[in-house]
């Protein structure tokens, strides 16, 4: 598949000489769901912005659908729809003048019906004729989800959609993110919620301080997520792995006072139950037995803190 | 030309003007029966006749410009500023429309507006007073100008602005008082005639006195200075409006 938003070497500073953006390269194929990870000031929505529109590259080179940013703004820019993370929406018009004003800025010919299914599939369409001001918290995210879905773009950002959403309302968007996919939307969202990353990505990156630290299946990640230890502490030290436990491909910690046994948790067989009555076979005692998981979590902040060491 | 983006913006912010319309026709009704209760009767009484024109006809155009000045910049400027002050700014952006595009729409709308208003105000005083207007055309053509004019010169203040204070600050400071000064409500052959030279400095002057023209044919200034003053103050807000699109000033960061 064709990558269809090339980001290349992009650079970003700010007015006041802060680098936001150091150099990110990024490739996103056509119809990926890709989740960007960071801390806060890792430079997310700085580098939505920037491949937007809102603010200007300081240096590198952005193309959508093939079409560079700035040289052909147009092209590049009919193809995405944003979703800020700031709800910035006019407090006095209705609900449907602000999704429609979207849809005739991006130079698309009026369609109701069209802006009708998308009301009616974020629970917004009873709301139409309310002021935004009137709306709570999360009905303004579904209308600014709304607003940039009304152009019908091939290439959807995301910036948080979720934050301060209730976890009812985050699977209905979750919904919709999977809807979007079936249509062949690709969709970029940052958040701050690892299981959400989990529940619709299919790539997961990690960002921080201006650069991509890690961009890899989400698969690939849960595999290593799936990946279980068993820490069976031991009374007395050992010199070395037992004769008969070393066909589990156990390993002894470094002062001897543990086996560390990892297995895989989607596995129809652990060996647990193998391993234990080996271990009592062999007239070992236990002084304490753990399991630990390594979440996406852990990797994530085992990254980032790598990083900022 | 993304004509249906231009569109959206135009209609937008007229919806903003519709949701106040009783207000944004009430206020300029009002104001101007108040200027004929106290110009026209109070102090027109004892002015009698200005340039063979009844006083009360005399401040007609006067008091069209005064508002449509002051509507079209104010309109202009917090049409394009409120955008930038609740983030909205985002979207247009971010939007396959260029700056021009922009421009138009939220100049075109207010502009409009200040027509609306022009309109409103020139039908009240009718109800006051005779009005006979001696070119039509020219009236018009100068009523447009102005609109646009302002309606650009607003959007300019408004991409400068900053907060609510400087937003004011030059329609209070230099707009409003120059129309004051610019002869609405007097001609320029009444003031002693050292103010007569210092007024010259006023670019007002020129577009109140070729409005005042296409009403009555009479003018302090000649009516083609007057053409050449507001033509060439459109050119050089568009000159100025070129110029933000060029650098990106005070738009982007
Ligand atoms: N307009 C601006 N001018 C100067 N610095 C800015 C500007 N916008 C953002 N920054 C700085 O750039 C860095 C990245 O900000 P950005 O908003 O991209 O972070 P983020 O990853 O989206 O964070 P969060 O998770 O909090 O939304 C921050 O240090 C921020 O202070
Ligand atoms: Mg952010």
């Amino acid at each position: 598949m064709a990558a269809i938003l090339s980001i290349k070497d992009l650079q970003k500073t700010y007015d006041g000489g802060f680098q936001a953006l150091k150099g990110v390269t990024l490739d996103i194929e056509e119809g990926e769901i890709l989740a960007l990870l960071g801390p806060n000031g890792a430079g997310k929505t700085t580098l939505i912005s920037t491949v937007c529109g809102i603010t200007t590259p300081s240096a590198g080179s952005v193309s959508v659908g093939g079409h560079d940013i700035i040289d052909d703004f147009r092209a590049a820019r009919r193809l995405i729809g944003l979703v800020p993370q700031e709800i910035n929406l006019e407090p006095f018009e209705t609900v449907w003048n602000s999704v429609t004003f979207s849809r005739g800025l991006f130079g698309k010919p009026r369609n109701d019906a069209l802006i009708e299914t998308i009301l009616r599939k974020l629970s917004l369409w009873d709301k139409r004729k309310s002021q935004i001001k009137e709306l709570s918290g999360g009905m303004k995210r579904r209308v600014l989800i709304a607003k940039a879905l009304s152009h019908d773009p091939r290439v959807l950002f995301l910036d948080e959609p979720t934050a301060g959403v209730d976890v009812e309302l985050r699977k209905d968007m979750w919904d919709v993110v999977a809807d979007l996919k079936r249509d062949g939307v690709t969709i970029i969202l940052t958040t701050h919620y690892i299981e959400e990353a989990e529940a619709i990505a299919d790539r997961v990156g990690v960002i921080t301080n201006g650069e991509i630290l890690l961009v890899q299946e989400k698969n690939q990640l849960m595999r290593q997520l799936g990946q279980k230890q068993l820490e069976v502490q031991l009374t007395d030290p050992l010199q070395e792995v037992p004769e008969v436990l070393q066909r589990h491909g156990v390993e002894l910690s470094k002062d001897g006072r543990a086996l560390i046994y990892s297995y895989d948790t989607n596995a129809e067989r652990t060996g647990i139950t193998a391993l234990l009555n080996d271990v009592a076979a062999a007239g070992l005692t236990l002084a304490d037995v753990q399991t630990r998981e390594s979440s996406l979590e852990d990797i994530f902040v085992g990254l980032v803190s790598g990083e900022a060491a | 030309m993304n004509w249906t983006a231009i569109a959206a913006i135009y209609r937008f912010e007229m919806a903003r003007f519709f949701r106040t319309l009783l207000q944004s026709f009430l206020s300029p009704v009002l104001s101007t029966s108040l200027y004929f209760v106290v110009f026209g009767a109070a102090i027109g009484s004892r002015i009698d006749e200005v340039e063979g024109v009844s006083y009360g006809a005399f401040i007609v155009p006067g008091l069209i410009m005064l508002s449509v000045m002051t509507q079209a910049t104010s309109n202009a400027s917090f049409g394009i500023y409120f955008p930038k002050f609740i983030g909205t700014i985002y979207e247009l952006f971010s939007a396959p429309v260029n700056f021009l595009e922009i421009v138009l729409g939220y100049v075109g709308a207010a502009a409009t507006k200040a027509l609306f208003i022009g309109v409103v105000i020139l039908a009240t005083a009718a109800v006051f007073v005779d009005i006979q207007i001696a070119h039509p055309v020219a009236m018009v053509v100068f009523l447009l100008l102005t609109c646009v004019s302002f309606a650009l010169l607003g959007f300019i203040i408004g991409v400068w602005a900053k907060n609510f204070e400087q937003l004011q600050l030059v329609p209070l400071l230099i707009v409003t008082p120059l129309v004051f000064l610019g002869g609405s409500f007097y001609s320029i052959s009444m003031l002693p005639s050292i103010w007569q030279k210092i007024t010259l400095f006023n670019p007002v002057v020129y577009l109140i006195s070729g409005f005042r023209w296409s009403f009555f044919g009479t003018a302090d200034v000649p009516v083609g200075l007057s053409l050449l003053a507001i033509g060439g103050f459109t050119l050089f807000c568009l000159g100025v409006i070129w110029w933000i699109f060029k650098t990106g000033w005070r738009i982007r960061s």
